[in-house]
């Protein structure tokens, strides 16, 4: 896919057929059993000032593939393409000064922030890592930050325990912002928050966005939050993308049956406009033992699963900029028919 | 008010803290009726899961004291009873099902071994008859070959598998009332569908009622028939699913209903939030709290605002501020 893009119009970040594998050791010496295949083979595009979300259920890979980006991970395979960089296997010295241009934002900022740090200190670490202007001047880039999070000018000698957590997020983006980045890793940044304090933290990641210009890869679990805030929403089932689209056109037309159960699944806050839910036999397979197929059909006990052995799933165009699965499980057999019949046989 | 299965009158519960007592649950009242299901929403740290660990008389001890109010049980004050009586009624005609099924389950046991203790604990059945009962039990939540599973450990199953567990444990002596603490939250959503449509199928099988105890206001309106909203320790609304999500009265209500993003909402179009944020338990004011969010300084600050029915079973509080009457 990537000899299609133009060198001069090249995303911001580019991912490649990306996997990302952990080793299982069993029996008394600790050999490799086997492997975890968190992230397996993943594509995927981000463009300047845009927005891609990621879906999926907690375990199909979508924070691990997050963590790999960033390479806070060593990817198995595949490529990372940064700002035409190739980064999947640079060392971290060369690594470091480019890390100034992707930062990531954890889940859980009462985890990711070092309780011993005031805020101060926490803010100005990552200037301090890329050896940005003096301590002066750093106290004032600290300042600026914390207003534009919209925290007051005091917290900065506070420590995160003072901080509720909506707070704590805003902390979290402030140290992120901190180096003047391109793109932002997001991992699930307001599932930990009530309501109320979420709008408040979307509502400025999108401010952040439309006056720094951001890219965001927004993972999160909640359909609706990322629908919000996404361009593009791409989803994860247990490793593997099965579904990619403009968001709009996600939620107004999803191919996927995947796609199309987590947003009947959500509950919709509007009494008597229930819609259907379709409820999804059991649960996410394990990522140690996939299935040899479509990982979905085998979990709807699909009649056609034995179809999808050995078939090459990674998503395909069904229509301009919308990508899913050629997957006879979980497609209409009308979609699925067009996408067949479109592959030239090589 | 019509005579309910549970009755909550002015229920206040406290925690002793390293700054004296704190109010978690101030004067909180709403009631379930038979064979009705009844959420109870908030954000954290609202006093949702505290009013209904009052109710089983699950609270932590020695900080956390009921103290004041009526909990009645069909008629019969909770708190006035025997310890002996109240574990009778937890169990047998209440049955808890906690948020966190690994917490809540006992790792070292075997599930079968759980459940066949809170069978015997209520029938005077034999240990055999009562393995079989929980054998039944676990085929009724939907779990697979119930026969083996009996004997495994609650780690060997996965969350969804764990809290059908839960379930099945909680339902096992056929309560009237179930109250389900956050029982979805912790899952993921077409889990949660799975667990949701449970617990409404045992609803009406067994024509129980349940209390429901959730963050998510998506779940209530898909769940439940009437709602109950608190806000910092006190009930500011509360009425029918319908009247309340179509005419919220209370300015917390409202907020909370607009703040959510909505798969139909523009993209990237600005949310609406709330203000501020909860004051710190020790800091409420004893009038209207939402006023003390929005840094208003009505006189409703300090004189506590009335209920008023608004509409048949509609109440909310009525601060001047946050409802316009």
């Amino acid at each position: 896919m990537s000899n299609q893009i133009s060198k001069k119009n090249r995303p911001l970040l580019e991912v490649n057929n990306l996997k990302q594998y952990f080793p299982v050791k069993g029996g008394v010496f600790g050999r490799k059993v086997g492997d975890v295949k968190a992230v397996d083979g993943v594509s995927l595009k981000i463009g300047k000032g845009e927005t891609l979300g990621l879906v999926g259920e907690s375990g199909c890979g979508k924070s691990t593939l997050g963590k790999s980006i960033v390479r806070l991970l060593k990817p198995t395979a595949g490529s990372i393409h940064f700002q035409g960089n190739d980064i999947t296997h640079m060392a971290q010295p060369a690594l470091r000064p480019l890390r100034q241009d992707f930062q990531m934002v954890f889940q859980d900022p009462a985890e990711s922030l070092d309780s011993r740090m005031n805020v101060n200190e926490l803010v100005a670490e990552p200037l301090i890592i890329q050896h940005m202007g003096n301590a002066r001047q750093r106290r004032e880039r600290v300042a600026e930050l914390l207003d534009k999070v919209g925290l007051p000018k005091s917290a900065a000698q506070k420590f995160p325990f003072e901080f509720s957590g909506g707070q704590r997020q805003r902390i979290g983006i402030a140290r992120a912002l901190a180096v003047n980045p391109d793109l932002l890793i997001l991992d699930e940044p307001v599932s930990a928050l009530d309501v109320s304090v979420q709008a408040q933290v979307i509502n400025l990641l999108l401010e952040l966005q439309r006056e720094l210009g951001l890219s965001y890869l927004f993972i999160a679990h909640d359909l609706a939050v990322v629908k919000h805030v996404s361009d593009r929403v791409a989803v994860m089932y247990l490793g593997k993308l099965v579904e990619e689209a403009p968001a709009d056109e996600l939620y107004e037309d999803p191919k996927h049956a995947y796609t199309k159960a987590l947003f009947t699944a959500i509950p919709v806050p509007d009494p008597g406009n229930q819609r259907k839910r379709t409820i999804l036999e059991g649960e996410v397979p394990s990522p140690i033992n996939p299935p040899a197929g479509s990982a979905f059909g085998s979990r709807i006990n699909h009649p056609d699963y034995e179809k999808t052995i050995g078939v090459d799933l990674t998503p395909v165009e069904v229509s301009p900029g919308h990508l899913v699965a050629p997957d006879v499980c979980c497609l209409e057999p009308e979609v699925y028919a067009g996408l067949t019949k479109e592959e030239p046989s090589e | 008010m019509s005579k309910g299965l549970l009755e909550i009158h002015d229920l206040v519960t406290s925690f002793k803290t390293d700054s004296g007592w704190v109010r978690a649950v101030d004067k909180v009242s709403f009631s379930v009726d038979a064979g009705k299901s009844v959420g109870l929403v908030g954000e954290s740290g609202c006093g949702k899961t505290v009013t209904a660990m009052s109710i089983v008389d699950l609270l932590p001890k020695p900080s956390g004291h009921v103290l004041e109010g009526e909990i009645l049980l069909k008629g019969e004050d909770l708190r006035t009873v025997s310890d002996s009586r109240l574990r009778k009624v937890r169990g047998g005609e209440v049955g808890v099902i906690f948020q966190e099924p690994m917490t809540a389950l006992n790792p070292v046991h075997r599930i079968g071994k759980q459940l066949v203790e809170v069978i015997r604990l209520h029938k005077r059945i034999g240990a055999r008859k009562a393995l079989q009962v929980a054998i039944e039990w676990l085929e009724k939540v939907g779990i697979p070959d119930p026969a083996s599973r009996v004997m495994a450990y609650p780690h060997q199953l996965s969350g969804g598998m764990r809290q059908r567990v839960m379930i099945a444990m909680a339902l096992c002596c056929e309560p009237e009332l179930v109250i389900a603490d956050e029982p979805t939250t912790a899952l993921d959503v077409t889990v949660q569908a799975q667990i949701l449509e449970l617990l409404e199928q045992m609803r009406r099988d067994l024509g129980m009622s349940v209390l429901l105890i959730t963050h998510d206001l998506g779940v209530i309106a898909e769940q439940c028939e009437e709602v109950v909203v608190m806000y910092a320790g006190r009930v500011v609304e509360k009425g029918a699913v319908e009247d309340v999500f179509k005419n919220p009265a209370h300015a917390y209500t409202k907020g909370l209903l607009n703040s959510i993003p909505r798969l139909e909402n523009e993209r990237k179009s600005e949310l609406n939030t709330i203000p501020g944020q909860v004051a710190s338990i020790a800091d409420f004011v004893s009038g209207c709290r939402f006023c003390q969010r929005m840094g208003r300084r009505s006189t409703m600050i300090h004189r506590r605002p009335p209920y008023v029915e608004i509409a048949d079973g509609h109440w909310v509080e009525a601060c001047r501020e946050c409802y316009e009457g």
